[in-house]
């Protein structure tokens, strides 16, 4: 196993440095003079001068690429020219909000979407698996946004002054400020500068409220977060769905199965214990190919909800040309993905003899 | 003898070759979601050249001042006149800039179609070239090419675009080249993979040792065995760059104004979401069925061309 997770981590550092690499050509390839960019039309050639030697803009590219490195490598992406503030505190500050609606929208696929597909196989052909078959096909072909603007829509003007309606935008209740878990629990004196982590925490609302004991603030979250996680999370669920469902179909048919019913076990246990066992393997590996989904679904429906994470942040970076913001943010979400990749294979490995030893 | 054989081959070789698609065309129509995909892909495509003659106004017309047009702007619902509306001018009523909605969402379709299309071609043709150099050939090209690969997958599709249309700048060609990057390492996976399988068959090593030159073997052999899981893929990749595409234009990226299409008119429409809910909805609907029906048609084409399943 450790050769194996060894072997997994070896392969993913050239794919981390290509992601280092690219980005890095990605920010040098932005047509026009980075000076003009950042200090306007009007700047001299001596401040220009000034401003490239600042920046190690007049290094040779191979030098400029180090210093990138070891500045990244010291959690440096520079700052913000929008801003004017470093882009990694604008990503402690904002990344939370996604990675809030991203592990609620899976959790909302899996819980959903795993049940649906076993249900269906082991009914198959009844009305219930074509109609999940049915909901799955029109469930991947649906646009995020669109889906996000329908439920607002919903939920916010149809059903307004129902007990089913919901918050359309924000997430928490406008006014409401909650107090940081670590201030609660007098980690952190009230005014003095906590650490990095700490802030990232405390502003995942749902874990904030539950860590400081307060239910009307959970409460409050789960509200916001029902509507988007719901947009961000129907495409992952109906590939989950049909993943499960196809993938349960295949085990039951093998003999196996067959031989644990023909001695006499309960449908329970032949289901649960012998055929699920096997059959969620491929689950576990779409469930992790869905990250990159569910980061492109934040990007959209974040614009959607007002919610100020990381995808609104470079969607608006991108139209004031804020590269580092872009370029930041980009490298640090890639990074992400490769490293949860890289868990989910070694989960994948873990699980599955066979993968470890080929 | 020796140069008989390749000529002996090639006609048995067609004859089943066309049988084999005979069968798959056969499969195709007898699996009813394929049929329903075949029908809406269709239609789309006769929607997308009959345009001029469906829609019933010019989609960049504003209707302000036209000879009986009220020039009302669309502060109430559509007027369908099917559900017995007395003005039957405008099918889905107008948008905030007073132009035929109906007529922008039939124009949509040629958009839409087109870049879905195109992105999917070049991605194929780029992928393919870059997927069978690289099985090909082998050794240190291989590696390099497809490790390039590897680094492109690793970012999310839509992220990868969105930061390639930052820099080339907004527009629907530099959303199509962005989307077109993101779909290329599918192409040049599959056909490495079959490069690879097909490589060390024993009909591929006869006509090398026949002399045969490295592009008749790829050209005759590689590709036309590698076709098959490349269309497939292809036509489940129109659905998700249609999608793409109109993400893109929904954040500005892509179509610009007043080019008619999809994304693009969501976006414009969404801050009137509570007042004119129809704006976003048709659109939306239109996206939505295009893909379904590719979506369809790639599922229905996979399960018809694969020979394991042709069995039972």
């Amino acid at each position: 196993m450790l050769t194996f997770v060894l072997k997994r981590l070896t392969f993913s550092i050239p794919v981390l440095l290509g992601i280092l690499v690219v980005t890095f050509i990605l920010a040098r390839a932005i047509p026009g003079d980075p000076c003009i960019a950042v200090l306007g039309e009007r700047a001299s050639k001596e401040v220009c001068e000034s401003f490239f030697r600042r920046n190690g803009l007049d290094q040779p590219l191979p030098v400029q690429f180090l210093v990138y490195l070891r500045n990244f490598s010291q959690g440096d992406l520079g700052d913000s020219m929008r801003f004017h503030r470093p882009v990694m505190e604008l990503l402690v500050e904002r990344l939370p909000t996604t990675v809030e609606l991203g592990l609620f929208a899976l959790l909302f696929a899996i819980t959903v979407g795993v049940p649906l597909g076993v249900l269906s196989a082991y009914r198959h052909k009844s009305i219930l698996d074509v109609g999940t078959m049915v909901g799955a096909n029109i469930g991947v072909s649906m646009p995020v946004f669109w889906l996000g603007l329908m439920l607002a829509y919903l939920f916010a003007v149809l059903l307004k002054d129902t007990p089913l309606a919901l918050p359309p935008s924000g997430r928490l209740t406008p006014g409401a400020n909650p107090l940081p878990f670590y201030e609660y629990m007098g980690w952190v004196a009230q005014g003095e500068e906590p650490a990095g982590i700490l802030i990232f925490l405390s502003r995942i609302n749902t874990l904030n409220a539950v860590l400081t004991l307060n239910g009307e603030l959970f409460v409050d979250a789960i509200r916001h977060l029902i509507l988007p996680a719901v947009a961000v999370g129907t495409i992952p669920l109906a590939i989950i769905a049909r993943m499960s469902r196809s993938s349960v179909l295949e085990v039951l048919n093998q003999d196996y199965v067959r031989t644990a019913r023909a001695k006499g076990l309960r449908e329970r246990s032949v289901v649960g214990k012998h055929a699920l066992k096997n059959a969620m393997l491929p689950v576990i590996t779409v469930i992790g190919l869905n990250f990159g989904l569910v980061i492109s679904g934040a990007v959209l429906t974040e614009t959607i909800f007002s919610l100020t994470g990381v995808g609104r942040t470079l969607v608006d970076s991108i139209t004031s040309r804020d590269y580092t913001l872009v370029q930041g943010f980009t490298v640090v979400i890639a990074a992400g993905f490769v490293i949860i990749n890289m868990v989910v294979d070694i989960a994948y490995g873990y699980l599955d003899p066979r993968i470890r030893f080929n | 003898m020796a140069n008989a054989e390749p000529a002996s081959l090639s006609p048995t070789d067609r004859y089943r070759s066309s049988n084999l698609w005979l069968e798959a065309l056969r499969n195709l129509l007898r699996n009813p979601s394929a049929i329903l995909g075949m029908v809406i892909v269709g239609l789309l495509v006769l929607t997308a050249l009959a345009a001029p003659i469906i829609a019933t106004h010019d989609p960049i017309k504003t209707m302000i001042g036209v000879p009986g047009e009220t020039g009302r702007l669309p502060s109430k619902p559509p007027c369908i006149p099917l559900f017995g509306c007395e003005e039957p001018i405008h099918i889905l009523g107008l948008d905030l800039n007073a132009r035929d909605l109906y007529s922008r969402v039939i124009y949509g379709t040629r958009t839409s179609l087109s870049v879905g299309v195109i992105t999917i071609s070049l991605s194929i043709i780029a992928g393919t070239a870059l997927g069978i150099t690289a099985g090909f050939l082998g050794g240190r090209v291989d590696n390099v090419i497809m490790r390039l690969m590897d680094v492109v997958l690793a970012f999310p599709a839509l992220l990868l675009a969105i930061s390639i249309v930052t820099i080339l700048g907004p527009g629907l060609t530099n959303a199509l080249l962005g989307i077109t990057i993101t779909f290329i390492p599918q192409y040049a996976r599959l056909s490495r993979a079959s490069v690879l399988s097909i490589k060390e068959q024993e009909f591929v090593i006869a006509e090398q040792a026949l002399g045969a030159s490295p592009l008749r073997i790829v050209l005759g052999h590689i590709l036309p065995n590698s076709i098959t899981p490349i269309v497939v893929q292809g036509t489940l990749g129109v659905g998700t760059a249609i999608l793409d595409a109109a993400a893109l234009s929904f954040l500005g990226l892509g179509a610009q104004p007043p080019t008619p299409e999809w994304g693009q008119i969501l976006s414009e429409s969404r801050n009137y979401l509570f007042t004119s809910p129809h704006l976003v909805f048709f659109p939306g609907i239109a996206i939505m069925i295009t893909v379904l029906g590719f979506n369809l048609l790639g599922d229905g084409m996979r399960d018809a061309l694969d020979p394991r399943l042709n069995r039972n």
